[in-house]
């Protein structure tokens, strides 16, 4: 596990496996679920069938997995325009994520937000957010809320390479450190932010040697390798819910999809894309445990094809989901309305 | 009825609250040693510990930020701006997560805090300790907005505020920190979205809200010495706005005039004037006019300060025009 003290971001790998064959298990059925959903979420924006536009998080999928597994239902997440799959890890049901992206009145917000705007309170999803950036003082604000009201809770912020640059999250870990809240800035760091190469935008090499000047620790993990990425959050979430404060954890990933679905990616070689898929998170967990022998190719495909059921029903549900009522637009503003608007 | 002074009556609305509802607490700067900028939070830290009136460093992204998430999340918070004019700092906390968070999420979700928004001009404080914009908040559907003009109707509509689950901006005009007025000792709240009026007369309608409103009883005094009688509503909410107060007393006056001291162009004057005109028209004697700042930034200098500023001159001038 790459852990670090406060002064810099160095790796210290420990070999234990100390995982359970469940929660093992677990991880590759929620990046099995992210991955069908994203594919097909995908094969529906090309053939015209979802409006808008989706950031799809293919290849990234051992982050959100292996981050929410690690948190407790109650525990909050904050996300970011690429959701999806924190969505599906915090474990909201695909069927109405599935009917937002449609745009439809069953959706999770009936239609208003969109993929960029995916979210559901009721597992403590804080939403996807369409301002880079935007999600980092609303996790600290969550942990405000967890300490006023003397729970335990945690909230998890997941942040982008782009948006590590942004003010609000130089305020947010100065702020959360400074008041040592139980708040995780798990930054994906995915190598681009749209067209720019992350090295081009950061004047070092690591986000998480930014922890030292924050004063909490920071923490470089294989953001490919879902076991690794558990460990590491599951140990910092302890460590935050008993009082220790902040961590800046940062999960070298990568983007293997366009920065949108769309996106004609000519700011990297075809080639680059295509030397990641060694890494494939799916892949090497797979491989993980069926050295373990804790799978084996049939126990793979039935994982595969319960997902490729739900999934297939969450396409069903949102296919057949009405639409909202245009004067619909009008209503969840206010909790008290306003009777006149003009 | 007792006395007090506008900010000791924020003073006592934040107490009642705090005690009512655990859940409510204070998040800015310089609270803990100063309660607040100009006072409005004294003593706060003291009774109700750290815990709950939380000073921040300077950060107002994640003040504001930080209030929107704890709301997120069932907590109550009253958030500081220490000058409104720095919610510059803020925009995107307020315009982008409070202001939508409950439309684009469906509802799942409510953000009931308050931001208090110390505003206006006062002992030169130039350009940017001065400026009053209500109006960038009044085009951000998602918010609503208290204005209140004496110390009665600040606490009355703070506790509203408090106990609203949307989110509400509450402008104190930094000038009224310092004015008195009766407080009732008893418990007692003052719903957004009511007017008052502040002066009864049948000639002309005079609409303002804050400040301006004790500037608008002035010209009414002038006014009534000349014959001209002013109704003054006093709005106390730009959103929700008491529209039945405004039409009532135009439907009376058939002339009106708009008074704020935030500048004129895109102000909240140029949209209530466009609401009557639409909607009033037959029942006009005249052109609303609206009474603001000039067009430029708060100057520094006594005497460019007070040529920027609309006073009651400014109003009874405008009044006379529609005579
Ligand atoms: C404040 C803000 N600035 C710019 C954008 C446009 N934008 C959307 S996504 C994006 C890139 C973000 O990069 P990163 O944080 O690395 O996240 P990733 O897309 O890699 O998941 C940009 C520039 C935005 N949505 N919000
Ligand atoms: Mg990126």
């Amino acid at each position: 596990m790459a852990v670090t003290d406060v002064g810099g971001a160095r790796a210290v790998q420990r070999v234990d496996n100390d995982i359970d064959a469940d929660t093992q298990l677990d991880l590759l059925r929620v990046m099995l679920r992210i991955r069908c959903f994203e594919e097909r979420a995908e094969a529906l924006f090309l053939a015209g069938e979802l409006p808008g536009f989706i950031h799809l998080s293919i290849g990234q999928e051992a982050c959100a997995a292996g981050a929410c597994l690690a948190l407790r239902r109650d525990d909050y997440i904050t996300s970011t325009h690429r959701g999806h799959g924190h969505c599906l890890a915090k474990c909201a049901p695909a069927e109405r994520m599935m009917a937002e992206l449609f745009a439809k009145a069953t959706g999770s917000c009936k239609g208003k937000g969109g993929s960029m705007h995916i979210a559901d309170f009721s597992v403590g999803m804080l939403g996807a957010n369409g301002i880079v950036g935007g999600g980092a003082n609303l996790a600290v604000g969550a942990a405000i809320a967890a300490r006023l009201r003397q729970t335990d809770q945690v909230a998890l912020c997941f942040f982008g390479d782009g948006a590590a640059n942004r003010g609000t999250v130089h305020e947010a870990s100065n702020l959360a450190a400074v008041w040592k809240l139980p708040v995780i800035f798990f930054c994906e760091n995915n190598r681009y932010a749209s067209t720019t190469a992350a090295g081009a935008a950061l004047s070092i090499e690591n986000v998480a040697d930014r922890a030292a000047g924050y004063g909490m620790p920071g923490v470089i993990v294989d953001g490919n390798d879902a076991l690794a990425v558990h460990r590491v959050v599951r140990e910092w979430a302890a460590h935050a819910r008993s009082g220790g404060g902040p961590v800046l954890i940062e999960a070298k990933t990568y983007r293997m999809r366009g920065h949108y679905v769309g996106d004609p990616q000519l700011y990297r070689a075809t080639d680059e894309v295509e030397a990641q898929r060694a890494r494939d998170p799916i892949d090497r967990l797979a491989a993980t445990l069926a050295g373990a022998g804790l799978l084996d190719l049939a126990r793979l495909e039935r994982l595969r094809a319960e997902v490729a059921e739900e999934i297939e029903a969450a396409v069903r549900f949102a296919r057949e989901s009405p639409l909202p009522s245009p004067e619909d637009a009008l209503a969840d503003l206010y909790v008290n309305p306003i009777e006149r608007m003009p | 009825m007792p006395e007090m002074t506008f900010t000791e009556a924020t003073l006592a609305a934040m107490r009642e609250e705090m005690r009512r509802d655990p859940l409510v607490f204070v998040i800015g700067e310089d609270m803990a040693s100063q309660g607040g900028v100009f006072g409005q939070f004294k003593g706060l830290a003291e009774e109700f510990g750290a815990g709950r009136v939380l000073d921040t460093p300077i950060s107002e992204t994640s003040i504001v930020g930080a209030a929107v998430g704890a709301a997120l999340c069932g907590a109550r918070p009253v958030a500081d701006m220490h000058f409104a004019d720095f919610v510059a700092c803020a925009m995107d906390e307020i315009v982008n997560q409070a202001a939508k968070a409950r439309y684009m999420f469906g509802g799942q979700c409510s953000v009931p805090m308050v931001l208090r928004m110390p505003d206006g001009a006062i002992n030169s404080a130039a350009a940017q300790h001065s400026q009053s914009v209500e109006a960038w908040m009044l085009h951000t559907p998602g918010v609503k907005l208290v204005a209140p003009s004496n110390p009665y109707d600040a606490k009355g509509l703070l506790k509203s505020a408090i106990r609203d689950d949307d989110p509400v901006l509450y402008y104190e005009h930094k000038a009224l920190f310092k004015t008195r007025g009766e407080v009732p000792g008893e418990e007692y709240v003052v719903p957004m979205g009511q007017a008052a009026l502040r002066h009864v007369g049948s000639d002309v309608t005079i609409v303002s809200y804050s400040l301006m409103v004790q500037r608008c009883l002035e010209a009414a005094d002038e006014l009534a010495a000349d014959g001209i009688e002013a109704d003054v509503v006093d709005l106390r909410s730009l959103r929700p706005l008491d529209w039945e107060a405004i039409a009532t007393s135009v439907r009376k006056t058939h002339r009106v005039v708009v008074a704020h001291e935030a500048c004129r162009t895109g102000g909240v004057g140029a949209e209530i004037a466009a609401q009557i005109g639409e909607e009033l028209f037959d029942d006009l004697d005249a052109p609303v006019l609206r009474v603001g700042a000039r067009d430029v930034p708060i100057p520094f200098s006594p005497p460019l300060e007070r040529f920027v500023l609309p006073g009651p001159a400014d109003v009874a001038a405008a009044v006379r025009r529609l005579m």
